[in-house]
């Protein structure tokens, strides 16, 4: 039960803001410590005191998790058609073009084929640089087709959520998708093919009201930040302070949301373990085609 | 319910405030003023109310005469018998459903409740469901499922609750479980937006076969309010925010994100609720009619592929 837990230093409070100083140093938010970015990217982005998580991006994420780092890319050129026009004190086609200078990618989300200790496995890494891993068309759309993969390959899917929610630049499109993923996970969970989600710092609105819930397995990185409603609104509601841990992993685990709570740097060798345990049960008959209402 | 009053952003005084714009709406349009009138009616805005169609809209899906889904179920159904509780942790009052006669069948029907006088909004919690709502209805509907009967979901709330006891209890899982279980389901689902559709906590409920939108109800990923003190950090944005979000019906509907607009009588459903519950009763009748020969089976996949279509609003980005 506590093999989680591998410090006993108090994670750190709600509205702590990740400042990092330009450079080749970077000032950790678990214990204040100014560590050398070359230390940290050769311990995965941990704390090498403290072993606080650092956000790191999808790429990053990518090449720490799967065998050799190697992996397929699909739908990488799917772009937002920004169907609203929107615009609110800059246009949303600015803020897309800035992201993806950024980020080098076109919207939110990697997603694609790699394998894990030998075994193929599909995966949509979010992307929290990209406006804040927000959810519309795009993600939408690759992550649907991840799943439609997952289903005709009969291949675990692997979804690895980082995330403010769902996009407000493109409204309701946006509100859409969390209902257009769900359908499909529950297409493939007819299926009988494993759905592993991973919780990473932060996932929150109608990405955990969606998706990032729906695992076989919900699993998520120690310390992170997941919830339904972000901790302002909340504050703003109750008009009261949060609690200390409110909304992190540890929390939600003692309320009994999540399966386990995995430090980055035991995370490849969990999935794969998991992964024995969550087979893809053998092709049944073609789907919703056994009984009639 | 809540131990502490839900006392902020307060919805009680944006009820107030709501009809107090209204009200000045509803001066400005009968003295058929100028549009440069209507904007020195509205008083305290800087920005000139090229938007205020949109925003008369917004007034009219949360009137506070506005029917609520109780008030729909009466006007729509025979027999209305209320099931209570989601049989884990409670019984959540934001949150209605029942068994009901709807034109000569059995249906389940249920839906968001705000609240008639104020003791009752408090009690209902302004139509802001909790995990325990979103479970009661998922238990109901499947319910329902069991038996082969339709469902009827009526969308009204500017959302799911957003306080600690309803984190602890999951009010993400809660919603998500509702999403991916009412794609399963093996009956017929009708989800209107009756007043307010407010995001994750409106979809909740909002996984129909077929999805209509009364012609000034709403349906947005986030409130007006919200979105404007997001974006523009200055929550009297709001109506800019409102033009900008495309939440209207027409627009909802422009862009294929739900399939019909049920029409209100002239000036809402508030100034004639009978000939408002003809309307959506004959649209709901419709929609239950298209169905008949579908099996379980058929049910669920049309409902798929109906989610599966939203959206497609992307592109091959061109090779550079
Ligand atoms: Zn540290």
């Amino acid at each position: 039960m506590t093999w989680f837990r591998r410090e006993n230093k108090p994670l750190p409070s709600v509205p702590e803001k990740r400042v990092r100083t330009e450079g080749l140093w970077v000032k950790c938010d678990g214990c204040r410590r100014i560590l050398w970015k070359k230390d940290l990217a050769e311990n995965q982005e941990l704390c090498t005191h403290c072993g606080f998580h650092f956000r790191i991006s999808a790429r990053r994420r990518l090449e720490l998790l799967l065998d050799d780092g190697r992996f397929t890319e699909r739908d990488a050129s799917l772009e937002s058609t920004d169907p609203l026009e929107f615009t609110d004190v800059k246009p949303y086609r600015d803020r897309l073009r800035k992201a993806r200078e950024a980020t080098g990618g076109r919207d939110a989300i990697i997603t694609g084929e790699g394998k894990l200790g030998g075994q193929p496995v599909i995966l949509c890494v979010m992307e929290y640089g990209f406006i804040g891993g927000s959810l519309g068309a795009v993600v939408g759309e690759k992550i649907t087709r991840a799943i439609e993969r997952a289903e005709t390959a009969r291949c675990p899917l692997i979804i690895i959520s980082a995330s403010g929610g769902a996009r407000m630049m493109e409204g309701a499109v946006s509100l859409m998708q969390m209902g257009k993923i769900a359908a499909q996970l529950m297409l493939l969970d007819q299926a009988g093919v494993p759905f592993i989600s991973v919780l990473t710092d932060p996932t929150t609105g109608g990405v955990t009201a969606s998706y990032a819930m729906l695992g076989d397995l919900n699993i998520a990185e120690p310390g992170a930040l997941i919830g339904f409603a972000g901790p302002r609104v909340i504050e703003q509601t109750i008009r009261q302070k949060l609690p200390e841990g409110f909304q992190r992993s540890e929390f939600l685990l003692e309320h009994g949301m999540l399966d386990a709570v995995v430090p980055r740097q035991e995370m490849r060798e969990y999935l794969i373990r998991a992964l024995a345990f969550l087979r893809a049960q053998p092709a049944a008959p073609p789907r919703a085609a056994t009984q009639s209402a | 319910m809540s131990d502490s009053l839900p006392n902020s952003p307060d919805p009680e005084s944006l009820q107030a405030a709501a009809e107090e714009a209204l009200s000045q709406e509803l001066a400005v349009l009968r003295g058929a003023s100028a549009p440069a009138a209507a904007s020195s009616a509205a008083g305290a805005e800087d920005e000139p109310r090229v938007e205020s169609e949109v925003w008369r809209r917004v007034l009219l899906a949360r009137h506070p005469q506005r029917p609520t889904a109780l008030d729909w179920i009466g006007l729509l159904c025979g027999d209305f018998a209320e099931l209570h509780g989601d049989r884990r942790f409670g019984d959540d009052p934001a949150m209605v459903a029942g068994m009901a006669e709807f034109r000569g069948r059995q249906v389940l029907i249920l839906g968001q409740q705000r609240g008639r006088d104020v003791k009752d909004k408090i009690r209902r919690n302004f139509g802001m469901a909790k995990p325990e709502g979103y479970r009661k209805a998922m238990r109901l509907m499947r319910l329902a499922e069991k038996f082969h009967r339709p469902i009827l979901s009526l969308i009204d709330t500017q959302g799911a609750y957003p306080g600690v006891d309803a984190e602890e209890r999951g009010q993400a899982e809660a919603i998500a479980w509702n999403l991916r279980e009412m794609a399963r389901l093996r009956v017929p689902v009708v989800a209107t937006v009756v007043g307010e559709g407010g995001s994750g906590g409106a979809l909740g409920i909002g996984m129909g076969n077929r999805v209509l939108m009364l012609e000034n109800a709403m349906y947005s990923v986030i409130s007006p309010e919200g979105c404007a003190s997001i974006m523009w950090r200055d929550a009297e944005k709001k109506e800019i925010a409102a033009a900008a979000l495309k939440l209207t019906a027409a627009e909802l509907l422009a862009l294929d994100l739900v399939d019909e607009v049920v029409p209100e009588p002239p000036g809402g459903a508030h100034t004639d609720p009978k000939a408002a519950a003809q309307m959506l009763g004959d649209a709901l009748e419709r929609a239950l009619v298209g169905m008949e020969n579908l099996s379980g089976a058929d049910l669920q996949a049309q409902r798929c592929a109906r989610f599966r279509g939203l959206g497609h609003f992307y592109q091959e980005a061109p090779a550079r």
